[in-house]
């Protein structure tokens, strides 16, 4: 079970509280928490990555087991701590004002 | 007793003030969408408890927002639940993707920048949208970068009109000061196959066939920051009135100077008239009488406030060049807002109502055509959009 950080704009469209769990098989990896974070939550399509290019937005980031993991390969897999749901996938929007 | 809605977009969430046919008293529901960008809210003629909204972020992109219900409920189509084994879930209702294939067009991928290079058509967000005249589950959307999109199905899946970007004047177009963005849409009530539509900073375009072909009609604009001051396109209008029973005359309030079309766009003409300052961002036309018209001077394109500090509605009641200041219970003194392009609009009451937001948070109404003015709400965020029910 991997667990997923959103910001408080995603929780709120997605109508959840908290972290979102989700089940994800292996090899966990960026593309595929995001694929499965999208299919459960499809009102989340096209919020962190781009509907075409699958680019993620450019005021977000991802911090997995407190390293920045927003221009890793997509298919890298992910630390054990993150695919066993010790530690969680963290999604991150830059503090820009407004 | 009639009603009516007025749906009001800011920087910071929705809001929706109702109030009887008096207009006196008024009730304040919101924020809607709380800490996003509400470009632009607007319901179906056809159907007005079915209203539509453009929630935007620079963080998170695009969500298209729709009520059945007058606002009481919303949901983002196709963004559900539900999710069928084995297939990508059907979330495509903030998906705007440009059409480049070579069925409907030209590929058109560039357009000028500020310095006048080519730049990558990218797209931003959905500044308007514009529900069909007979179709509650159609409706059209005017996106940065400039391009126009429609729905039939109720904002679940968005296409775009390829016509308009695909003949040719494209690579002319570049963005004013916010964007280049296709902020104005008006659809013609005695001809389905006609519509206008305005981008900042392109100019005036036509189709007569129902958003297939499209041409620019911008003959008679003239614009001192372009190198060609009567070029085909490249003008920067900032939006487009019309009264429906009327659907040749056209009013526009252009970055500088307020303009009249009686030929659908063929010709247009200078109408400024005795205005203080030409300069402006809104237009409208009286429910009932399609000579009378109203704007809001701004001072100049850098002084993005009204003029000596003084806000003032003005209107004509010859469809231009005469003006009248309509002034009471408007500040008179140290008013430095803005009226943005769609934060005006008019019900259709008998005694008609005027009503418009600004950056500074007010949203204020008329209820005798102008004559009179009081602030509905004055404290909201900053005021992108403002557009009005009018309800049996």
């Amino acid at each position: 079970m991997i667990r997923v950080m959103l910001p408080q704009h995603l929780r709120t469209l997605a109508h959840v509280d908290g972290d979102v769990e989700l089940d994800v098989a292996a090899p966990v990896t960026l593309r595929s928490v995001l694929d499965a974070l999208e299919e459960r939550y499809p009102t989340l399509r096209g919020t962190i990555r781009d509907h075409g290019t699958l680019q993620h937005r450019p005021f977000l980031r991802f911090f997995v087991c407190e390293e920045d993991w927003s221009h890793q390969p997509p298919d890298a897999p992910l630390p054990e701590a993150v695919s066993s749901g010790r530690e969680p996938f963290m999604v991150i929007g830059a503090i820009a004002g407004g | 007793m009639s009603k009516v809605r007025v749906l009001v977009g800011t920087r910071k969430g929705g809001f929706i003030l109702t109030a009887d046919g008096k207009r006196e008293k008024w009730e304040v529901s919101g924020p809607y969408f709380t800490g996003w960008e509400i470009y632009h809210m607007k319901g179906s003629p056809a159907d007005p408890n079915r209203i539509y909204a453009s929630q935007t972020s620079g963080w998170f992109g695009q969500i298209i927002q729709v009520s059945k219900d007058g606002g009481k409920t919303w949901e983002t189509p196709g963004g559900g639940m539900k999710v069928e084994a084995g297939r990508m879930p059907a979330g495509e209702s903030n998906r705007f993707v440009y059409d480049t294939s070579s069925e409907t067009g030209a590929p058109l991928t560039t357009h000028q920048w500020y310095d006048g290079t080519q730049h990558p058509w990218e797209f931003k967000r959905v500044w308007h949208i514009e529900p069909s005249l007979s179709d509650p589950d159609t409706v059209y959307a005017g996106i940065e970068d400039a391009a126009l999109f429609r729905s039939t199905d109720g904002a679940h899946s968005w296409h775009e009109l390829a016509g308009l970007r695909g003949h040719g004047t494209g690579p002319k177009w570049q963005p004013g000061a916010g964007g280049m963005g296709l902020h104005t849409i008006v659809l013609d009530r005695s001809n389905p196959q006609r519509m206008f539509i305005a981008i900042s900073a392109a100019g005036a375009f036509r189709t007569d066939d129902g958003g297939k072909t499209w041409k620019p009609i911008n003959r008679g604009l003239k614009s001192p920051y372009l190198p060609d001051q009567i070029a085909e396109v490249g003008h920067c209008v900032h939006r487009i009135a019309m009264h429906p029973s009327r659907p040749g005359v056209l009013y526009m309030q252009k970055h500088w100077d307020v303009m009249r079309t009686d030929d659908a766009g063929e010709n247009w003409r200078e109408v400024s008239g005795n205005l203080p300052t030409d300069f402006g961002f809104v237009v409208d036309v009286h429910a009932h009488e399609p000579e009378t018209i109203y704007v809001v001077p701004i001072k100049s394109d850098s002084e993005h406030f009204p003029l000596e500090g003084k806000l003032r509605v003005y209107r004509s009641k010859s469809g231009g060049n005469e003006w009248e200041a309509l002034t009471k219970g408007l500040p008179q003194e140290n008013c430095y807002v803005n009226v943005l392009r769609d934060a005006m609009a008019v019900d259709s009451l008998d005694s008609c109502g005027i009503y418009f937001g600004t950056t500074g948070g007010q949203v204020y109404a008329s209820a005798d055509a102008g004559e009179s003015w009081n602030p509905i709400v004055r404290d909201l965020p900053a005021v992108l959009s403002v557009e009005v029910q009018t309800l049996a």
